[in-house]
């Protein structure tokens, strides 16, 4: 079946499987291989990507279900070489280890930030639930989400 | 040339591979396409154990779209044997599985769904047999045996001492003893004694592991894989395929995460074998539950006695181990010895008897896991120490530091003296949490600490080539998992050459192109390979003092290297000109070689620890009485690190270990039910998230430069998670006067302890 969807800013017109899920079309068909295949249960917030703004696993989202909508994904995040605010504040706070989770956990922090500009720490973490990493703590990710949150704009 | 400060080592710089991380730009091993490949799928056994009578592809093989359909019985091109410590464990299995989860058969096929719909067509005959699913089980007279015959030896030396104890499912014995612990024990004034256990868990990197084979039209083979020891993958393919090591080439994308369950060849040889029987380059890609069969930490049970002498001084401790390494030996006999030989932690004690058993069970095979055996040791005599804190009055940090080991002291005859301050690394930690000080009546603390051996004797070969315009490779073979090394390999270089960091790149590993690297594990990279590529960037900074000593006329001594250049007061000679000086405009290069070999010593493992991994760990814990759940508010750790090259990247290891540590502490445990693993998939097996981690984490470091790495430095990153569970389970008996022995301490196993206690005390 016919596919229309704006990824990244870009439209596309795609002809998938109807039970295609989101994460293979990016991964595969559009070779955008930022977000990541891991638990594929909806646990781990790896796929995690944004459809109209809002957090989604990949790994579960059938793909036909973005038709006419707006996927962004990690390698949408960036504006040319302007890094978005979460990506420079993930590398100065040490945010980053192995990178696996990493794109999930920039999307999640960006769909949370739009819903709640202000957030507490404790906001951070509750949002965070869905989205593992193995190997920081945690404690830099939300140090660099509250960097972000707490900066003037 | 005098000691200068340093400009780069020591600084929390950003990692070197930061961007391609947060642009989704950076490629793992499933990213990647070689134009044809195919894609691979397992059948798995669910069985734990069962002789296999038949396996029938033929249906599978003759599906289109299909391009490979392997049994055990076709590997006779091959020898289709593989292991590090024993060649025990078939690529699929011969005649007998024996864990659920084992590779029975595998397809490779045009893509995923059609490998799996082939996997539907494959009939297998089992009859099931008895299986060992326990240590008990397997340790019982009459056990089912896991392994009939006796495999032979793998590729590491130091296992050419392997003791197993045929007729049994022991595969290997490990004892230690000096002094006289029996005597000692019976004279001791104050005994403590108990059996601790330590569950079986999985590493749960979020990258499962995953390669990609490709064989060549001249028979030379090619990996990409998610590996953490490119050269013992090469080892062990070159053994199964009769290739020599130079035909055979493996390269190591970023990984995933690593946490030792991608050490040594995991699926690997099941790709290799693939792409040769398809003809075509292989994927094999696996998912997180596939991950729980394929590798996990050795379950323990633990008996400890420890005596003391009524002033506090540690005089004996006895120790009799039992790990379960599941069905194949992997790595699980070092990990026995290497956890065992620490078993007595950091302290002084004269007499000593340890006695390990590396036991085959009918489960997923066990293997390396952060902390190498000793998480499970340091769980028990850490325990204990409190145990005989309270029955000795004494407070439990003052009984550590009496019999911590001194710096420069020897731990065992012919290995390396301790080169670390404990003391220190205790102090702080106890300050931290405010340990003098009165805490809430809700909360409890507690503390423990840690020591641990590197690999020993390892080898880690390095070249730095330094370009015409000053810009500098570094070949090296140490895998980047995330912890972080190739930032600090290039911090390394950018030092000792005085460059920028930006004009340094760190080649990723490839063993037809980076030099020999033994492994990345046991916390070694930053000491080891670190030290072979500083030794590799002095190489170059040599040639560079001797051409310039040519073409200035003067003595090399009055040289020194800034910012790209050569200097003396008021000369200066670029690195181009330098190089300009020595080849002539037509362009060259100077490459610097360095080469970290030991060699074995008279250390009782028979090679002496590059330097002492040691760590202090306190915790502060609240428990909600209602329902048992331990919340752990607070967490110090302080890790004796010589000096941190990355201060930034440190911290992140350390406090990834120790949010990694509160998961067996509090959450994590492989559960098994009538041969089945009941939570091998991230909906049931819990691991920690952002809202279980500590409300407040610090990490830190006691920098003394006394390491053996370059610039004072030690390795790092086991050190913080080996203390968490006995500082946590100490912080809740001295709140709550309940002792747990079992990890980890889930809400209901706290919650009937604290119920039995107040029954107890009603009493």
């Amino acid at each position: 079946m016919k596919l229309q969807v704006i990824v990244n800013g870009r439209a596309h017109e795609l002809e998938i499987d109807a039970h295609a899920l989101l994460l293979d079309v990016l991964r595969d068909g559009l070779g955008l291989k930022g977000a990541k295949r891991s638990c594929d249960a909806q646990v781990c917030g790896a796929c995690t990507v944004l459809v109209d703004g809002l957090a989604v696993s990949a790994c579960t989202y059938l793909a036909i279900e973005a038709d006419g909508r707006e996927v962004l994904t990690v390698e949408g995040l960036a504006e040319g070489e302007s890094l978005h605010p979460l990506q420079r504040a993930f590398i100065d706070a040490g945010a980053v280890q192995c990178g696996f989770c990493t794109s999930g956990m920039l999307l999640t922090a960006r769909a949370m930030l739009a819903e709640n500009a202000r957030p507490t720490r404790a906001d951070v973490l509750h949002y965070l639930r869905g989205s593992l990493c193995r190997c920081t703590g945690y404690r830099k990710i939300v140090d660099a989400v509250m960097a972000v949150a707490e900066t003037p704009r | 040339m005098s000691a200068r400060p340093l400009r780069v080592v020591g600084r929390p710089v950003p990692r070197v591979d930061a961007l391609e991380k947060v642009t989704g730009r950076a490629r793992y091993v499933t990213d990647l396409i070689v134009p044809g490949m195919a894609h691979a799928k397992v059948l798995r056994s669910p069985y734990a154990h069962a002789r296999v009578r038949r396996v029938d592809v033929r249906r599978a093989r003759a599906l289109p779209g299909v391009f490979a359909a392997l049994a055990g019985a076709d590997l006779t091109w091959c020898d289709p044997y593989y292991g590090p410590a024993y060649r025990d464990r078939p690529v699929l299995a011969i005649d007998v599985v024996r864990y659920e989860g084992e590779p029975v058969a595998a397809v490779a096929a045009v893509d995923e769904a059609t490998a799996e719909a082939a996997l539907e067509l494959i009939d297998v005959d089992y009859e099931p047999l008895a299986a060992a699913m326990t240590l008990e089980a397997a340790l019982a007279p009459g056990a089912p045996l896991v392994h009939a015959g006796q495999p032979p030896a793998g590729h590491f030396a130091d296992l050419s001492t392997l003791r197993p104890e045929p007729g049994t499912n022991i595969c290997h014995r490990f004892d230690f003893a000096r002094g006289d612990a029996e005597a000692a024990l019976a004279a001791a004034d104050v005994v403590v004694e108990d059996a601790y256990r330590f569950p079986s868990v999985q590493h749960v990197a979020m990258e499962p592991h995953a390669v990609l084979a490709a064989w060549d039209e001249t028979s030379a083979l090619t990996l990409w894989a998610s590996t953490q020891n490119p050269y013992s993958v090469r080892v062990e393919l070159a053994k199964m395929f009769d290739v020599p090591l130079a035909r055979i080439r493996v390269v190591v994308p970023h990984l995933g995460g690593g946490f030792g369950s991608k050490t040594y060849a995991k699926l690997e040889p099941l790709a290799a074998t693939l792409a040769r029987a398809a003809g075509r380059p292989v994927r094999l890609a696996a998912s997180i539950p596939e991950a729980f069969q394929t590798v996990r930490r050795c379950a323990s049970r633990v008996a400890v006695r420890v005596g003391f002498r009524r002033d506090g001084t540690l005089l004996a401790v006895e120790c009799d181990a039992d790990y379960d390494v599941g069905a194949y030996a992997d790595i699980g006999p070092r990990v026995v010895q290497k956890g065992t030989y620490t078993a007595t932690g950091p302290y002084r004690v004269a007499h000593v008897r340890l006695a390990a058993r590396a036991v085959y069970t009918n489960t997923t095979p066990g293997g390396a896991f952060r902390g190498f055996g000793v998480p499970q040791l340091a769980w028990a005599l850490e325990s204990l120490f409190d145990v005989a804190a309270e029955r000795l009055g004494r407070d439990p940090v003052d009984l550590r530091r009496q019999n911590f080991l001194a710096h420069g002291e020897e731990f065992a005859p012919g290995d390396t003296p301790i080169d670390g301050k404990l003391e220190e690394s205790l102090g702080r930690a106890a300050e931290a949490i405010g340990w003098s000080q009165t805490g809430a009546a809700d909360r409890g603390r507690g503390v423990a600490a840690m020591l641990k051996a590197s690999v020993a004797p390892s080898v880690s070969e390095a070249i730095v080539r330094l370009h015409t315009d000053g810009s500098v490779t570094v070949l090296a073979s140490a895998v980047e998992m995330g912890q972080g090394t190739r930032t600090v390999l290039a911090q390394i270089t950018a030092e000792v050459l005085s460059v920028a960091l930006d004009r340094v790149t760190v080649v990723q590993p490839d063993t037809a192109v980076t030099p020999y690297d033994q492994t990345t594990s046991s916390s070694r990279s930053t000491a080891m390979t670190g030290r072979a590529v500083q030794v590799a960037a002095e190489d170059v900074r040599e040639q560079l003092l001797d051409i310039a000593a040519r073409s200035l006329g003067i003595a090399t001594r009055d040289l020194a290297l800034a910012d790209g250049a050569i200097v003396s007061p008021g000369r200066r000679l670029t690195y181009a000109e330098a190089l300009v000086a020595r080849f002539g405009m037509s362009g060259g290069e100077l490459i610097g070689r360095g080469v970290i070999a030991p060699g074995r010593t008279a250390a009782p493992l028979g090679g002496s620890t590059p330097f002492w991994e040691m760590a202090v760990g306190a915790a502060e814990v609240s428990v909600d009485r209602e329902t048992g759940a331990v919340r752990v508010e607070r967490y110090v750790s302080v890790a004796d690190v010589g000096r941190a090259i990355n201060p930034l990247s440190l911290e992140g290891q350390d406090e990834g270990g120790v949010v990694q540590g509160l998961g067996h502490t509090l959450l994590e445990e492989m559960l098994y039910a009538d041969g089945h693993l009941l939570n091998g998939t991230l909906l049931v097996y819990r691991i920690p998230r952002a809202d279980d981690a500590p409300a407040e984490l610090e990490c830190r470091f006691v920098e003394n430069a006394d390491g053996s790495g370059p610039f004072g430095a030690k390795g790092a990153g086991e050190g913080s998670l080996i203390p968490v569970s006995p500082a946590v389970a100490n912080a809740l008996a001295r709140l709550t006067g309940v002792r747990l022995r079992d990890l980890p301490l889930t809400p209901e196993r706290v919650w009937r302890a604290l119920r039995s206690s107040q029954r107890t005390d009603a009493r």
